[in-house]
């Protein structure tokens, strides 16, 4: 089950390694991101899509807010 | 939408799946960086000089100190700087005061916007309510500065009054 989270705890696991993942369109991406985070569209989250992830490292998922 | 990101993710054998819910709205509202095509915000055109004070100060004293750094408007906060309210011009310019505080004639909780606000929203903004003048604040209501019109207009086209 995935796990919610807080701004200061982002700040942690950053610390620890972890990969930031934009889900909103890539048109939203581009405007403007969390420094280091790459852009994986919902409608595009797919296995291609998270070859990049390495599993071994937690993954951080936001969008623009509780949407 | 990262609730069912983070679904998906866990569905395809990641087990270190952590869902930012607040997301970069809240990010940039804490005034940490974004990155990406949006130019200036208010964080970076905000005017971290404004005078402040305190609920118990003496308009008195809180006047001499604003007319003397330039400014016409004081931020009231408390001892974390969160911004409790705003002594404004006429409010500095109130005749007396000698006994009077900032508690009694500040305008309390005045609008504030968010540090992440882009410069060209911020300036419909002011140019729609005829503002000359923005509160900036963290989400935790904590104090970045203000942003006067003449900071986000072009020179000339509407700018405010000569004081800061």
């Amino acid at each position: 089950m995935p796990t919610e989270i807080d701004r200061e705890e982002v700040q942690r696991l950053l610390g620890q390694g972890a990969r930031l993942v934009e889900v909103l369109p890539a048109a939203e991406y581009r405007e403007e991101h969390l420094p280091g985070a790459v852009s994986i569209p919902l409608k595009e989250l797919d296995r291609a899509a998270v070859a990049q992830l390495e599993r071994e490292r937690p993954v951080i998922v936001y969008c623009h807010d509780y949407q | 939408m990262s609730p069912r990101a983070a679904w998906r993710l866990e569905s395809m054998g990641f087990t270190r799946v952590y869902d930012y819910v607040a997301g970069k709205a809240d990010w940039g509202a804490a005034g940490l960086p974004l990155e990406g095509t949006v130019g200036t915000r208010a964080g970076d055109l905000a005017r971290t000089d404004v005078p402040t004070c305190r609920l118990d100060g003496r308009l008195v004293d809180v006047r001499a100190r604003a007319w003397r750094a330039g400014w016409d408007t004081c931020l009231v906060v408390n001892e974390e700087r969160v911004v409790l309210g705003q002594v404004g011009r006429r409010a500095l310019n109130s005749e007396g005061g000698e006994s009077r505080t900032v508690e009694e004639v500040m305008r309390p909780g005045p609008s504030t916007v968010r540090p992440s606000r882009s410069a060209e929203s911020l300036a419909e903004r002011m140019e729609r309510n005829s503002l000359t003048s923005v509160v900036v604040t963290r989400s935790d209501g904590r104090l970045v500065g203000v942003v006067r019109r003449e900071d986000v207009a072009p020179r000339g086209a509407g700018s405010g009054p000569p004081l800061r």
